[in-house]
């Protein structure tokens, strides 16, 4: 297997947009291309992470309709990648074996999504089909519903009252808010308190509406190559050392949501490939959709032990200069969440850490950072280690 | 390799007050809502059962902000099968709204309700509900089993 770099990266500001989904790619598309000191034509395959292009613009197999508005020729494959708010990390693995096992040498991966226009209702029902449509869906369960059933699981499991952990909860939106006032990409720019988090109207009980990510558009993407190209492009390759993806079936079938199977499995491959533990990693975007979220995805990474992820919020432990940055970007809680680009969008930022590209955001010293991404009710998982 | 019980056959079960589940002749384990093979070991040895419909809250959520089509608020949990499974249902109370941490390891009884279809539905749904044991459903359902634990 050879090894593969990350050359270029691009990204548009998350956030409403009245751009369309290719209008969107397209510029991040050529920011990263241009990154990568490449041209267009040099782009052998086009992989994009996008789940809900169908609904909100009658779009499906928008693949080669980016590889002509960028104009690819007609030779380069274009595929799209489904695996709701995973969608983006998934097209990302994918592209990294290809160009691992020799069969490309550059492929352009992006996610551009669009969920502002749909309007909250609407937005809401699509989300939701992530979820089990013969099983859960017709209980009219939400994606902020899940990770509720989550919340209160934590609570009881771990016998921490559920006060105290809604503070705990609220620190992870203060925290990522905060960041997220110092990347200018971010949908969200306004630090937050916890008194303000405790105030906000009740989405499902116990999260409050800035317990939760927004719906945002944007778009995302990188160009990988492998070694022997990325080092005559650049002097900064950064090298993808691991992948891992899992899977796992609905929440009834999951049982123990705080400890997600398919995470945990996920993570194992990504470690094992690399060669590294939880501790040796210096930054991480997790997929904080919602602040419970954070907390069990930060344990079942290693990061900390079980049933610990909201002390070790409340201890600083995860804000950019604490034990492990976690969401210096702001995260999906405040730079937003355009589903399909997600993915995309954590390994442009960790891309930017190890480069030392970040400004006031930048983790110091960073060497080795972990992205993890969540598809549909904690079935689709997908972490990948970056490293210089 | 046929269902031994389709997702059809499992909510017009529900529909007739009857909660059906499959029993592994391997290891003797109930799956439920069905599936084409065990949940446990992946046998393909599958008896098709009836099950207590009898249950214990394990989580909950009040969703407040609905999808498309729906009225908030309404509870949505997961509830542990005295057989083993979890089954995900709408928790039938008076007050939606005034559901606490206290309702989990409260005894549930398994009903049903009839979900109308919608444009992305594939048709009419069938929900499972759950009842609280010693408290009689709203007016208008149905538990499966008569209170009986
Ligand atoms: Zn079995």
């Amino acid at each position: 297997m050879r090894k593969v770099a990350v050359v270029g990266v691009g990204m548009t500001k998350f956030g409403p947009s009245e751009k369309t989904q290719v209008e969107m790619f397209a510029e991040a598309a050529l920011e990263a291309i241009d990154g990568s000191n490449i041209e267009t034509r040099d782009i052998q395959a086009l992989f994009v992470g996008n789940a809900l292009g169908g609904f909100v613009e009658g779009q499906f197999n928008i693949a080669p309709l980016l590889a002509s508005e960028l104009g690819l020729s007609a030779d380069t494959p274009s595929n799209r990648f489904e695996g709701a708010c995973a969608s983006g990390s998934v097209a990302i693995r994918d592209a990294f074996m290809l160009v691992a096992a020799g069969y490309h040498d550059l492929v352009l991966v992006g996610g551009t999504e669009r969920c502002t226009v749909m309007g909250t209702p609407m937005a809401t029902r699509t989300f939701a089909m992530a979820s089990d449509s013969r099983y859960e869906e017709f209980n009219g369960i939400t994606f902020p519903g899940v990770f509720a059933m989550v919340a209160h699981l934590y609570s009881q499991k771990y016998g921490i009252p559920l006060k105290k952990l809604k503070e705990r909860m609220a620190m992870v939106a203060v925290k990522n808010h905060k960041n997220g006032t110092m990347n200018p990409l971010a949908h969200f720019q306004k630090e937050i308190t916890v008194e303000t988090v405790l105030k906000g109207f009740m989405v499902a009980d116990p999260l409050q509406l800035l317990d939760c990510c927004p719906f945002s558009d944007g778009a995302a993407a990188i160009v990988l190559a492998s070694e022997e190209v990325a080092k005559k492009l650049t002097d900064k390759p950064v090298y993808i050392r691991g992948v891992g993806q899992g899977s796992a079936g609905p929440l009834y079938r999951q049982k123990d949501l705080t400890v997600p199977a398919a995470r945990v499995a996920a993570a194992k491959q990504a470690y094992g490939m690399a060669g590294v533990k939880p501790s040796d990693i210096d930054v991480v975007e997790l997929h904080d959709c919602f602040t419970i979220a954070e907390i069990v995805a930060s344990e079942a990474l290693g990061l900390f032990e079980y049933g610990t992820g909201s002390e070790a919020v409340e201890r600083g432990e995860s804000q950019i200069g604490g034990r492990v940055a976690i969401n210096p970007s702001g995260g999906l809680k405040a730079k937003g969440h355009p589903i399909g680009a997600t993915g995309v969008a954590q390994a442009y930022e960790i891309v930017k850490q190890l480069r030392g590209e970040c400004g006031a955001r930048q983790v110091k010293g960073a060497k080795l950072g972990l992205t993890d991404t969540l598809g549909g009710d904690l079935a689709t998982m997908v972490n990948i280690i970056y490293g210089i | 390799m046929a269902y031994p019980l389709t997702h059809r056959q499992y909510y017009e079960g529900l529909k007739a007050g009857k909660l059906l589940g499959l029993k592994c002749g391997k290891c003797g384990a109930i799956t439920a809502p069905p599936k084409i093979n065990c949940l446990q070991c992946n046998g393909a040895d599958l008896e098709v059962v009836e099950l207590s419909g009898q249950a214990e809250i394990k989580t909950f959520t009040v969703v407040r902000v609905p999808p498309e089509g729906m009225t908030a608020p309404y509870v949505v949990a997961l509830a542990e099968l005295a057989e083993g499974p979890w089954l995900m249902g709408n928790l039938e109370v008076a007050d939606p709204g005034a559901v606490t941490m206290d309702i989990i390891g409260r005894k549930v009884t398994v009903g049903h309700k009839v979900v109308p279809a919608d444009l992305y539905s594939a048709g009419e749904g069938v929900a499972v509900t759950f009842s609280i044991c010693g408290s009689p459903p709203p007016s208008g359902r149905e538990a499966v089993k008569k209170m009986i634990c």
